[in-house]
């Protein structure tokens, strides 16, 4: 369109780059980058546990380059694609789920009082954890209600990707942002499941947003999230689940499987990274299940979870296509979150 | 259900008149099935499309790659999705009627830059088939690697005859001289579809509207007819064993075919900018 001429040129500057030995992992192509991690066999010593990739049986350790492949191609294109695919409704799932969590101190509410005991702990500003959160959806709609709705300019969101590509979208979208050099935002490339820049019960908040189905092992990363909470801290997880009604299932599910790989295909050239994230979400466990996982780790559920509703453990959005599941850890010895968030 | 039955068992007998052959029976992609339960691949990278979305590919690589030619792979996509039942499996007839044809179906070459040895390319004689090959590769900056992989055709053998159409087309401009930009890009198309047929060829022949004014013209009194005219009586190019001509005159190549080399291209758009620059040059002095 308006920008082919310089697309023409970074294209063809892009390919005169290439040396026929580096055209292989140069490859936007999806099906490329299978083709090449297939060829990487895994070792017959290594433990033969094994894990989905949409549809695919693959082994554990593959999984994770695997799904960096997908999300290091749509990178450019992810918010673009998201409008398409879900017709903008994604933008309502974000604003509800943060609203839901309500998250921020008031200063006038929360600081502490000159007589107050020695043993109450000062007010910290609040420490939100956003996990793969990389193009900055969640964090800067939770930034934004904290300084609006409370008032509260000292809470912090620290959002933390596998992927190097989603993160410096972030990154870009906040050096735009009124945010840029304020120090209440912070990119870091992490694992999921294995948190090791972040200290055991440090933080408020625990949000993950579309990210969980994509994890190697929920139960690691759910465990993994018990431990960086602080007693009192809040889980919420916002993620594709099942459809209750059987007949906007079938639509729905027609729509996935047919229209959402075609939308990858003309606008982002790329068929198979939509058609492994439409397997995903096929995948992924439904409401019930999900739930029990999240009281496994630790979590109370609110309500004491097994079924929908304010005081069951999860709610339903666009009839099912979406679900915001929460938990609380539960209240011990060490410091204790002062509450900034709701269930 | 009857009506796709008859019409592929009708598909089936046109097509056995010019062949002998009874391999064409139709197949089980031909039994309707919804995107929940798509059959196994025919092939490896295959995906089985249902009518709709086959249509909906149609007309969305039509739209996007009108607006940005510079999406090959939606023009790829657009060959693919408009190919089946048809025009394809004429085309894979045409091959088995010739014996070179009948070859390239049985050994199945690829042109890649591991089959071909791009550095002996160079090498070669200026008016040879590989070196003008070779040239317009170095022109556009790619490799013969970047052609995508067929995906939408069901037919193992005919998606095997579109990649090999896919990857002569820049032998094609080799052959005809025509140069790269749009202009060349849209006469090279009429010449293929009034060669090979394929659907996708005739319809980017609709990029003309996206021409400027001179170049349309240029292309309705010269390059159209002349494609058209070549593209009818010349033999068919998807017969060509690339591999055994790489040596062999362009020239001569052409006479063996029957086919007329069109006016330089290049030559008369640097003319006319030059008419231009000289013509700014005297508007300004006065």
């Amino acid at each position: 369109m308006n920008n082919s001429i310089p697309r023409i040129v970074r294209r063809a500057n892009r390919i005169r780059r290439l040396r026929p030995e580096q055209i292989q992992q140069s490859y936007r192509c999806f099906s490329c980058s299978i083709r090449h991690a297939q060829q990487q066999t895994p070792r017959p010593d290594e433990s033969p546990r094994t894990t989905h990739f949409g549809f695919e049986t693959v082994a554990e350790s593959l999984k994770q380059s695997k799904v960096a492949e997908v999300f290091s191609s749509v990178a450019s294109s992810y918010d673009t694609m998201n409008d398409l695919m879900s017709l903008g409704i994604h933008r309502l799932w974000k604003d509800h789920f943060v609203s839901s969590i309500n998250p921020g101190l008031n200063p006038l509410i929360h600081t502490p009082s000159p007589s107050s005991s020695s043993t109450s702990a000062p007010t910290d500003p609040l420490r939100i954890l956003d996990i793969a959160g990389g193009t900055g959806d969640i964090a800067f709609r939770i930034l934004d209600y904290t300084t609006t709705i409370h008032n509260d300019s000292t809470s912090h969101v620290t959002v933390a990707d596998i992927n190097p590509s989603m993160l410096s979208e972030g990154q870009k979208r906040a050096s735009k942002s009124p945010y840029a050099n304020t120090g209440r935002i912070d990119f870091i490339e992490a694992n999921a499941e294995q948190l090791s820049t972040i200290p055991s019960n440090s933080i408020d908040i625990y949000t993950v947003a579309f990210g969980i189905r994509n994890f190697t092992s929920i139960p690691t990363a759910l465990r993994e999230a018990h431990r960086v909470l602080k007693p009192g801290g809040l889980f919420a997880c916002l993620e594709f689940s099942k459809v209750q009604n059987p007949v906007f299932d079938a639509v729905y599910k027609r729509w996935s499987f047919g229209a959402i790989p075609l939308i990858g295909q003309v606008v982002a050239g790329d068929r198979d990274s939509y058609q492994y994230l439409v397997e995903s979400i096929e995948r992924f466990p439904k409401q019930e299940e999900f739930s029990r996982m999240i009281g496994e780790a630790g979590f109370l559920i609110p309500g004491g979870g097994g079924k929908e509703g304010e005081k069951g453990g999860w709610e339903d959005l666009s009839g099912g296509i979406a679900a915001i599941h929460k938990g609380i850890k539960p209240a011990g010895s060490g410091i204790a979150a002062v509450g900034g968030g709701s269930v | 259900m009857a009506k796709p039955q008859q019409n592929c068992l009708r598909a089936v007998f046109r097509s056995s008149a010019t062949c002998s052959s009874w391999r064409l029976l139709p197949i089980a992609s031909y039994r309707s099935f919804s995107v929940l339960n798509r059959p196994p691949p025919n092939y490896e990278g295959h995906v089985p499309l249902t009518r709709v979305e086959r249509a909906g590919l149609a007309f969305g690589s039509a739209l996007w790659s009108f607006f940005d030619p510079t999406r090959a792979d939606l023009i790829a996509a657009l060959g693919e999705a408009t190919a089946q039942p048809y025009f394809i499996t004429r085309l894979r007839n045409a091959m088995l009627v010739s014996p070179t044809g009948r070859r390239i179906l049985r050994d199945r070459p690829r042109l890649t830059s591991q089959t071909l040895n791009l550095d002996y390319l160079r090498s070669l004689p200026t008016n040879t088939v590989g070196r003008a090959y070779i040239t317009w590769l170095d022109l556009e900056g790619v490799s013969p690697d970047t052609r995508d992989t067929v995906r939408y055709i069901d037919d193992p053998e005919c998606a095997y005859v579109m990649q090999r159409y896919r990857e002569c087309h820049d032998f094609y401009h080799a052959l005809t001289g025509l140069p790269i930009m749009r202009e060349g890009e849209v006469a090279l198309k009429a010449f293929e579809f009034a060669n090979t047929l394929l659907p996708m060829t005739g319809l980017s022949i609709g990029a003309v509207a996206t021409l400027k004014r001179p170049e349309r013209e240029r292309f309705f009194s010269v390059y159209g007819p002349w494609a058209i005219r070549n593209g009818v009586n010349s033999q068919e190019v998807i017969n060509i064993y690339w591999e055994e001509e790489l040596e062999n005159d362009v020239d001569a190549l052409r006479e063996r075919l029957g086919i007329e080399k069109p006016p330089d291209l290049r030559a008369i758009r640097k003319a006319e900018r030059e008419k231009k620059k000289r013509e700014k040059a005297s508007n300004g002095s006065l």
